[in-house]
């Protein structure tokens, strides 16, 4: 098989899923935000509002474009596109599971097996920030300009933080390859603690775990970091004078940012595919006995419907759930689908911590927000980063 | 299915192409910085030649087949880094004090 | 053969970008024609086996240095540059065939000089510009030129630091 086409078709199926993931991030993180917050959510659109995505983007696509006389036309419209290409960019370096074998064709999950991935990575990431800053100083609006500085000066404060709490696990592996760094967190310590970084020996790499997870809450701009667009100081902040699918571009853009940093953060620190507990001890049927166990909950309520349509979109719903469970027990797809379940549940619950958190914390003042960056986060970075490789220094011969 | 390209006029490139693209990028940056009169572009057209500079010593460096052109080019980063951070401190200073960005406007010894 | 196609095209992004950086009047059209520079330069390093400096020149210099710029011209407001009337017409005459006369002279010094020099560049034709073999060199051989310029560094963050602050009085 040509590698170009298998490329190919690898890419549309990557962008493909990825698409559709960022719609309904918008869906699952106002439906979580909403129980947070004692409310329903959406809930119109299709049965528990599972159609909102679409009949926003059918919104979006058919709202007018609407560009303002006073704006700088070229970077006005350049800003969205930038923002996405470099969000979604860096998803072609992260391997999402092992090499696999189909139809006798032996293939990498994922794109690309760059062996420098994670510093095109940060380079990619360290980008991203022109589109909010550019979108802020083309807008030529007040609110957005301060939302564009403001964005810029946040990104490149929480960028150190961020670089020094990642080198700290690569000290351990050795590596720059995403791929080899998951390979490095295989195996068990006395057979059940798994090698992750933030579990491994000499330094679990606990701190520098939450050190990235608070700065890729800054640099995606989110509660409590999301200073460049603050509803109640700046309107809408960088993506005031947008509308329509310029608008949708920057929200797609945020999203697509959280989720390459969920997956970044679960393949260095949590350990990619790598199960929680040895296959020796049935990891592998853990999927099919989640799928089902959320089947049976799915029957459970249909025969308790709290609302009347309950009765006949819980029991699909369990189908799907039961025949999605058995999948994992098809010889065939089993090397495909479990360390893909692993994966992809990692990136799941950490983006759930980001919805999480959106919904319990407040926002901080700018202030507060440079000196903690400045005067706590990247001195606990530097000391984490001193001790990581004193220690490895020590125990490797 | 193979996908093959029609042949080019040119196998590779020759390491004279790269050291050009740098004197035509170098020159670029001079004229920058005699053209230009905001102060902020002429720094930007200094960057520009030290880009240039760079680039030289990477294609000396694959051309020698050591690293140390690259280390070069490393310190040279380094040092636009602290010289940029520098800089920009002296232009914010000096348009604090003068309101202008002009270069021409910036010729008196007094305020 | 891949080689040659992405230098073709990204020299040629580069020149461009450079000329529009001279062009333009207006300082943040100036930066973004730099970054595109630079992009064009970080592929064009990759091309030349310099991995890590492909890596360094896209975060270094156009995810740091440029971001700064940038962030200057938007917090000073700069505007575009006023035309200057007057110019002589013998300058605007002459300037552009001589720069172009010079370039080409360089060039041709370059070329006669370098007709005979090794390997072309492609791919695979020098891997050792990889992390690992950038940072054995920079912590063995260059150890004290790297210390030097961190102390270096740590100086302009102080007259940065002295530069910009708010005057108190």
């Amino acid at each position: 098989m040509n590698y170009f086409l298998l490329t190919l078709i690898k890419a549309g199926l990557i962008a493909f899923v990825l698409v559709t993931v960022l719609a309904y991030l918008v869906w699952v993180e106002r439906k979580v935000l909403a129980h947070i917050q004692l409310r329903v959510g959406p809930n119109r659109v299709g049965p528990h509002g599972l159609l909102q995505p679409l009949s926003d983007l059918v919104k979006l696509l058919f709202k007018e474009g609407f560009i303002p006389s006073h704006v700088n036309l070229f970077f006005y419209l350049l800003a969205p596109f930038m923002a996405v290409a470099l969000s979604l960019g860096s998803i072609a370096v992260i391997p999402l599971g092992p090499q696999i074998d189909v139809f006798g064709i032996k293939t990498n999950l994922g794109l690309a097996d760059v062996n420098i991935g994670i510093l095109f990575m940060l380079g990619l990431g360290s980008l991203g920030v022109y589109g909010v800053a550019l979108a802020g100083w083309a807008s030529n609006n007040k609110y957005a300009l301060i939302g564009g500085l403001r964005s810029a000066a946040q990104m490149i404060s929480y960028e150190l933080p961020l670089a020094l709490a990642i080198v700290a696990p690569l000290l351990m592996f050795n590596t720059l390859s995403f791929r080899e760094v998951v390979d490095a967190q295989g195996g068990y310590l006395f057979g059940f603690i798994p090698q992750w970084a933030i579990f491994q020996l000499p330094v679990p790499q606990l701190i520098s775990f939450i050190i990235f997870l608070i700065a890729a809450f800054a640099e995606t701009n989110r509660i409590p970091f999301d200073l460049p667009e603050a509803e109640n100081e700046l309107v809408a902040g960088f993506h005031t004078e947008y509308s329509s699918m310029l608008f949708a571009a920057f929200f797609t853009a945020e999203y697509g940012h959280i989720t390459t940093a969920c997956m970044v953060a679960s393949v260095l620190f949590l350990g990619g595919w790598q199960p929680l507990w040895p296959a020796a001890y049935g990891s592998d049927f853990f999927p099919v006995v989640a799928h089902w166990f959320f089947a049976a909950i799915c029957f459970w309520h249909a025969r308790q419907p709290a609302r009347s349509y309950d009765r006949y979109t819980m029991p699909i719903l369990g189908i799907i759930l039961f025949g999605a469970g058995g999948l994992f027990l098809v010889p065939f797809l089993k090397p495909i689908l479990v360390p893909l379940f692993w994966f992809l549940s990692k990136v799941a619950f950490l983006i759930f911590t980001f919805v999480w958190v959106r919904g319990t914390l407040p926002r901080f003042r700018y202030d507060q927000l440079m000196r903690f960056t400045w005067t706590f986060l990247f001195p606990v970075a530097l000391v984490n980063l001193l001790i990581t490789g004193l220690l490895v220094a020590l125990t490797t011969k | 299915m193979d996908f093959t390209l029609p042949p080019l006029p040119i196998s590779a490139i020759p390491l004279s192409a790269y050291l050009i693209l740098s004197a035509i990028l170098f020159g670029l940056g001079i004229c920058g910085f005699l053209f230009r009169r905001n102060l902020i572009t002429v720094f930007m057209s200094i960057e520009l030649m030290l880009n240039a500079v760079n680039l030289s010593f990477v294609a000396f460096s694959h051309q020698m087949k050591q690293a140390d052109g690259q280390i070069y080019s490393f310190f040279v980063m380094v040092v636009a880094a602290a010289e940029a951070a520098v800089g920009l401190a002296i232009i914010l200073t000096v348009f604090k004090n003068r309101e202008t960005l002009e270069v021409d406007e910036v010729d008196n010894l007094k305020l | 053969m891949m080689g040659v196609i992405l230098f073709a095209i990204f020299a040629t992004a580069a020149v461009a970008c450079g000329i529009n950086l001279v062009l333009q009047r207006h300082p943040v059209t100036s930066a973004l024609s730099l970054i595109g520079v630079m992009g064009s330069l970080a592929v064009l390093y990759l091309l030349l086996g310099a991995e890590f400096i492909a890596a360094v020149q896209l975060i270094v210099y156009a995810g740091a240095i440029m971001v700064l710029f940038l962030f200057v011209i938007m917090l000073l407001n700069a505007g575009e540059e006023r035309k200057i009337p007057g110019k002589s017409l013998v300058s605007k005459l002459i300037g552009l065939p001589v720069f172009v006369l010079f370039l080409g002279l360089v060039a041709y010094l370059i070329q006669t000089q370098y007709t005979h020099a090794g390997s072309p560049v492609d791919f695979d034709a020098f891997t050792g510009g990889g992390p690992r073999e950038v940072g054995m060199a920079l912590f063995t051989t260059y150890l004290l030129p790297f210390e030097v310029t961190s102390v270096l560094i740590l100086i302009a963050i102080l007259g940065a630091i002295v530069l910009a602050r708010k005057e108190i009085d």
